[in-house]
């Protein structure tokens, strides 16, 4: 029986892992180890709900509801002088509970902190665009569009930003592979050429490491190679190579296999 | 094969005049000398000022991010590279930081070292080549070769090191790969010493050139508070009255024991930015006479560790690989299927040439990691001619565009 492959992540997996394999955790420490990240931590959940908090490489991760997020950014803005909005994005958690986890990355450059605000959404819902607040999250929001298809409610200009408009899909979702889909493959085909040239041109290669042993335009054999432009059936002489000049050249006799001797004794 | 027709119609005008009300819509790009790579910008014009600028990037993306996911930690180093490709080692380092950070990783003091010189004569070939281009533009061919001059100097140095002009893969997660070679000092030191003439020469050639001064002072104001909510970092933001350095304010390798001043203006306009370039390389080349002398020093105590000792991250030394059974089962261990990070998430950010390059990398104990975001200071610093360049006239773009300093390898990454 063939393996199972699931359909839900088709990024590149371990293929092995030992089976007692427990993997660490990366330290998370009390956020009143911290003075300055628990005054923070006591302002924002002052005004809204925290769900989880702690301090993870030196820097305080908060989790709150989704329709907070733009209340709790004024705050730590106006209030607590995170004045950056360095980072955005979204990580894909659709194969383990249908949702999006958005991050927001701050930094405070008076107290030398940075603050990490996370939330979840499910699938398909929409986020509170926080452009009134930090221009940077224009193009940030416009890329996680683009990148997972999560929009984001209030934008004013929510286009994809780096895959074409009219592209279909969204890349950075677990479901997407990393050679794109059927749609990637004949895009540039169908916009240049149109669909009739579908059967004359095929479809785009974008397997880098991609042989076609039938093709003796583009690829030659080691050991059959064949003149260019021949069909190829597949049961093809091997080439005999010859390395030797016609009469030899200096200090170095015509070359011939038959008469040469091997040694097959190790202590010769 | 016979030839296709394809569909593309000739677009021979770049220009649309079918507005009634006067106001005219040009296609800077996508392939323009001076867009310092694949930018378009859509101005909408009155006359020749600028209305309304729509920047559209993307041209240059090749999916990193999508890269990252399925390949394993060492495997992305390479891959780095062709971020910001101007200063290729400080996108390796940036990564290797971030790795380490997840780890919990202690790089040896000599690999420290190291690294510090390799970090800063990226900055200072970035800003050589920025220096170069941005005058080209101006019009200042003679700058241009100047600073490319000197700049091959510098390939050459760091050709001997890592083998590679661009892209150099020189530093390693837990290290770097090699000790420098005999004749690194010696070239570098030379280098140094002729260093601050060569700046005093394009100062002189460029800070009264009364061509220059028209098309920098005065424009592309950024006033602070836009700076700071557009994401600006590195010279875009101390140009406009933030002297905010990452070297400085969160210490990594070495630079707090190293003395270096943050250049800042208070300005905000292209001047203010060529001026804060040429300083940062005066302090560049002062950061490298020390860790020349750090270097010396390590040589003289002792410390030959380059890689940090992490048997379950990092391979053993190729001594121990060759020699000790339990060193090979590891490295091919590490090779074949990759280190395996502890579960968790890191934000990493690094002072860059261009800005503040940050590696956000959530891993899952995976030997991949699950998300992997990269921040590259250049994605706002083109974000935000959408705001810097309405009111300004298009001659002016072109300068806009140098002084941003902006790199679509890592834009669109």
């Amino acid at each position: 029986m063939r393996a199972y492959t699931p359909k839900d992540n088709v990024q590149a997996k371990a293929y092995y892992t030992d089976r007692f394999y427990v993997s660490p955790q990366v330290p998370r420490h009390d956020v009143s180890s911290d003075e300055v990240f628990a005054a923070d931590l006591e302002t924002i959940s002052s005004k809204f709900t925290v769900n989880e908090s702690y301090i993870e490489v030196g820097q305080m991760v908060v989790y709150i509801n989704a329709s907070d997020i733009y209340g709790v950014l004024e705050l730590v803005r106006d209030e607590l002088s995170y004045t950056q909005l360095t980072e955005m994005s979204a990580i894909d958690w659709l194969a383990k509970d249908n949702t999006f986890e958005i991050f927001y990355q701050m930094l405070s450059m008076t107290k030398r902190k940075r603050i990490r605000i996370k939330y979840s959404i499910q699938n398909g819902q929409a986020v509170d665009s926080v452009n009134k607040l930090f221009r940077s999250a224009d193009w940030s929001e416009r890329e996680m569009f683009d990148m997972f298809g999560i929009e984001a409610n209030n934008h004013p200009f929510m286009k994809r930003i780096l895959m074409p408009y009219d592209w279909q899909g969204h890349p950075l979702l677990k479901t997407y592979p990393l050679q794109g889909d059927e749609f990637a493959a004949w895009y540039e085909v169908d916009k240049i050429y149109g669909k009739e040239a579908r059967d004359i041109i095929g479809p785009e290669i974008r397997d880098t490491a991609n042989i076609d042993r039938y093709d003796s335009e583009r690829f030659a054999r080691l050991g059959f190679e064949q003149p260019k432009g021949t069909k190829i059936t597949g049961d093809e002489e091997p080439t005999v190579q010859t390395y030797q000049e016609d009469g030899g050249v200096f200090l170095i006799t015509k070359f011939d296999k038959d008469a040469s001797k091997i040694v097959d004794d190790p202590q010769r | 094969m016979a030839q296709i027709k394809n569909r593309l119609t000739p677009f021979f005008e770049n220009i649309t005049f079918d507005r009634e009300d006067n106001e005219l819509v040009l296609n800077f790009g996508p392939q323009h000398p001076s867009a310092h790579g694949q930018l378009r910008l859509m101005l909408h014009l009155q006359q020749e000022q600028i209305v309304k600028a729509h920047p559209d990037v993307g041209y240059l993306h090749r999916g990193m991010e999508k890269m990252a996911e399925n390949m394993i930690y060492n495997e992305f180093m390479p891959t780095t590279d062709r971020m910001d490709y101007i200063a290729s080692s400080s996108n390796n380092y940036g990564f290797a930081l971030a790795v380490e950070r997840l780890i919990g990783l202690e790089v040896p003091r000599r690999a420290k070292v190291i690294r510090m010189m390799l970090l800063e004569i990226n900055r200072l070939m970035s800003h050589l080549f920025w220096l170069a281009t941005t005058a080209l533009d101006i019009g200042a061919m003679t700058v241009f070769l100047y600073a490319f001059r000197e700049r091959e100097y510098l390939m050459d140095i760091i050709e001997g090191y890592c083998g590679a002009r661009l892209t150099h893969a020189a530093i390693r997660i837990g290290g770097v790969p090699l000790d420098i070679q005999d004749d690194f000092l010696h070239q570098l030191r030379s280098f140094l010493n002729k260093l601050p003439q060569n700046i005093k020469d394009y100062e002189d050639l460029l800070d009264s050139n009364r061509i220059w001064l028209m098309r920098m002072e005065e424009v592309g104001t950024v006033s602070t508070e836009m700076a700071l909510s557009w994401g600006c970092t590195g010279p875009m933001l101390r140009a406009s009255g933030v002297a905010w350095d990452l070297r400085k304010e969160e210490p990594y390798e070495l630079y707090d024991e190293v003395e270096f001043n943050v250049p800042w203006s208070d300005k905000g306009d292209n001047f203010a930015r060529y001026r804060i370039y040429m300083e940062e390389m005066r302090e560049s080349a002062k950061i490298l006479y020390q860790t020349i002398e750090m270097y010396e020093r390590c040589v003289k105590d002792g410390q030959t560790d380059l890689m940090a000792h992490a048997p379950k991250y990092i391979s053993a030394p190729k001594l121990d690989i060759m020699t000790q059974n339990y060193s090979l089962m590891q490295h091919f261990v590490l090779v074949t299927q990759g280190m395996r990070p502890p579960v968790g998430e890191v934000y990493v950010a690094t002072e860059s040439p261009k800005g503040e390059l940050g590696f956000f990398i959530n891993s899952q104990g995976g030997p991949y990691p699950y998300r992997l975001k990269l921040r590259a200071p250049s994605f706002w610093h083109t974000g935000i001619l959408t705001d810097l360049l309405p009111g300004h006239y298009i001659p002016d773009v072109v300068s806009i565009i140098g002084t941003t300093n902006i790199v679509f390898g890592e834009v669109d990454r």
